[in-house]
């Protein structure tokens, strides 16, 4: 009698005891319903949710440990701590995002984008057309200045250098320059204007100069990528015809990784076109709009927007999340551009 | 003698020409990106150099350059280590989570979310972080003042407008999370996948498995990673400039209103009337926050080279 039972009990337990495939959502709903209780007692909502989560990250692990054992436990533990840190970083970017949503769509309109902020006294209208003007102006030129030299670079390394010590070099101080802070990107285009044109030198070319040394290691580094993905195949082939080796690269190698290289670009300025500390020191700062690089200060988005906030005044603020928004979405508008054109152009396969 | 003219023969045709212009533009373009990282230091040198000994007023309240710099030097660093305490768990838990733990499906989604997180401009951070979450650092501030005051950093007396370096701090660790994250993610899928189906078969949960397997292979570009957050974090500019109400002191305290700049926010925000002489000092400041991040940046990358190397091997 005894014996069967203990047999019995023997073969159930040939595979450890588990808990419920719910169990997890189970012990979330507990915990929920703990935060909850501790919200409606008074507490604000966030200690009830911060309780929420202590309670689900320990009991879990705790009922784990009571039927599964310690280490199916730590297993537990580990993976709620992974899941929760995911969650957790949502959290500031959707609030970011609504809040600059909240903040910014009253002071959306058409006046805001299409006039300056010159002559402006107290609540009068006023917008940010002088420095979005700025903003795609010094970025244009940034573009125009870092894509032949990191294109170029990057045809070097992959191309001609050939793993020699110039290009592990080069590759080293490329891999440097992306750790430059960018207001020393702005202060070594500073340093080398006044030292040209004297101390009062600001103009938006000098913010060209700074943003473009934070943009060649970007596109660079997308560019080496994409001309090491083209086969060798192609390139024998070429010189196999009897092509001369820049032709080889500007005809076939190039047009090949076009697709790449141009997603890479879009990026790169997606990354630059928010940088304000270079423009704050180089660029200057004006209430009129200014098309001219290479005279006069030139007013950015950016810099528009912590000018605004440093007025610290309601209309000055309101003007500063009105900035953001805008410049969120051209942010975002270029990193969907970079995606579509990298969709469009990956390289077929087969 | 025959061999070179025709030599020289080849190369003035305009295929040759071309050649050799097409590789001399190569090659030029590499050479303009280490001199123009010459260019940097040299630059910054000649400007600033002036600022390191000049008038004793300048470094107000300071009497000498050292002086002026300490502060700032400390602030950077204190806002930097912060950042990083905070942002490393919850960087590696999100590039554990991309690489190991989530549902293939929204794998990629999660890591383009991430990507949106960098991408957002540091001075819309710096806004967020200046004008919204400040409010809500205020009660936690009270909080750990009362409950953990006797540690140094929560001595207070608390800040009733949040503009702490405690902000300063949980705003640079939003902006390096998504790096870190990211360069964390790429080494955590690289594991030879054989190892993990080795762990697993040997009966290891999936936590032991990461333990046991993945975090050894990974640990050399984990610490470049962590790095990278923190050269990140000690030269960011607006976000901290927005966000603390600075003072030239020297304290551990984070949630006071007396918060020593970083250097990256004191040149930003003394920039505006800031006279030739003023402007040189300021220019010094940035030469230390060059070399400063230049050494940090370089030892992550050493590590990570010779973690490579050492792949290969």
């Amino acid at each position: 009698m005894t014996t069967t039972q203990t047999r019995s009990h023997e073969a159930a337990s040939l595979t450890n005891p588990k808990l419920p495939a719910a169990a997890p959502v189970l012990v979330a709903i507990v915990a929920a319903a703990v935060g909850a209780l501790i919200w409606l007692l008074g507490s604000s909502a966030g200690l009830g949710a911060f309780l929420a989560v202590v309670v689900f990250l320990v009991a879990l692990p705790l009922w784990s440990r009571a039927v599964e054992g310690a280490r199916a436990a730590a297993d537990r533990l580990a993976t709620s701590l992974v899941w929760g840190a995911f969650l957790v970083a949502l959290v500031p970017l959707v609030w970011l995002l609504a809040v600059v949503l909240k903040n910014g769509l009253p002071v959306l309109s058409a006046d805001f984008l299409t006039f300056s902020m010159r002559n402006v006294i107290g609540d009068d209208q006023g917008g940010i057309y002088h420095a979005l003007l700025g903003t795609l102006l010094v970025t244009a030129m940034a573009t125009l200045i870092s894509v032949p030299v990191g294109i170029f670079a990057a045809i070097y390394l992959v191309e001609y250098g050939k793993k020699n010590r110039m290009a592990q070099v080069i590759t080293f101080l490329v891999d440097v320059m992306t750790g430059i802070p960018s207001i020393v990107a702005g202060l070594f285009a500073l340093s080398l204007f006044v030292l040209i044109f004297g101390p009062a030198i600001r103009f938006g070319f000098g913010g060209s100069v700074a943003l473009s040394l934070l943009m060649i290691p970007t596109v660079v580094r997308s560019t080496e990528e994409m001309l090491r993905l083209v086969p060798d195949d192609l390139r024998e082939a070429a010189y196999a015809l009897g092509v001369p080796k820049w032709r080889t690269i500007s005809k076939v190698v190039l047009p090949t990784a076009l697709g790449g290289i141009v997603t890479g670009v879009v990026l790169a300025i997606s990354r630059v076109i928010g940088e304000t500390a270079p423009l704050l020191v180089v660029a200057g700062f004006t209430d009129s709009a200014n098309v001219n690089l290479f005279d006069g200060r030139m007013m950015t988005l950016p810099v528009f927007i912590f000018t605004q906030y440093a007025n610290s005044t309601p209309k000055g603020l309101s003007y500063a999340w009105g900035g953001a928004l805008v410049l969120i979405l051209i942010v975002m508008i270029l990193n969907l551009i970079a995606r579509i054109i990298g969709k469009v152009f990956a390289p077929k396969k087969g | 003698m025959s061999a070179t003219t025709q030599q020289e023969k080849a190369s003035s045709t305009p295929t040759g020409v071309g050649d050799r212009v097409f590789s001399g533009l190569a090659l030029a373009a590499g050479v303009a990106i280490m001199l123009a990282l010459a260019g940097v230091f040299v630059f910054l040198f000649i400007e600033g150099f002036a600022g390191l000994s000049g008038r004793e007023e300048l470094y107000k309240p300071a009497t000498s350059f050292l002086g002026y710099v300490w502060p700032l030097v400390f602030g950077t660093t204190l806002a930097a280590v912060i950042a990083l305490v905070i942002s490393v768990p919850f960087s590696i838990g999100i590039a554990l989570f991309i690489s190991h733990y989530a549902p293939k499906r929204i794998a990629a989604p999660v890591a383009y979310v991430m990507d949106l997180l960098a991408a957002v401009p540091s001075v819309v951070y710096g806004l967020w972080g200046g004008g919204v979450l400040n409010g809500y650092i205020v009660p936690i501030q009270q909080w750990l003042h009362d409950y953990l005051g006797f540690l140094p950093f929560f001595a207070g007396p608390p800040s009733a407008t949040g503009r702490t370096m405690l902000t300063a701090g949980v705003v640079l660790a939003i902006m390096i999370m998504p790096i870190t994250a990211a360069i964390c993610r790429e080494v955590f899928s690289q594991t030879p996948r054989l190892d993990e189906e080795a762990a697993l078969a040997l009966g290891a949960t999936r936590w032991e498995m990461i333990r046991y397997s993945v975090f050894p292979y990974a640990r050399s570009g984990m610490i470049s990673a962590v790095m990278l957050g923190l050269g990140r974090a000690l030269g960011e500019t607006m976000a901290v400039a927005m966000v603390l109400s600075a003072a030239p002191v020297v304290t551990l305290n984070l949630i006071s209103s007396q918060n020593p700049a970083t250097i990256a926010s004191n040149i930003a925000s003394n920039y505006k009337e800031a006279s030739p002489d003023k402007q040189a000092v300021l220019i010094a400041t940035g030469l230390v926050l060059f070399a400063f991040t230049f050494a940090v940046n370089f030892a992550a990358r050493y590590i990570a080279g010779r973690s490579e190397r050492r792949m290969a091997r």
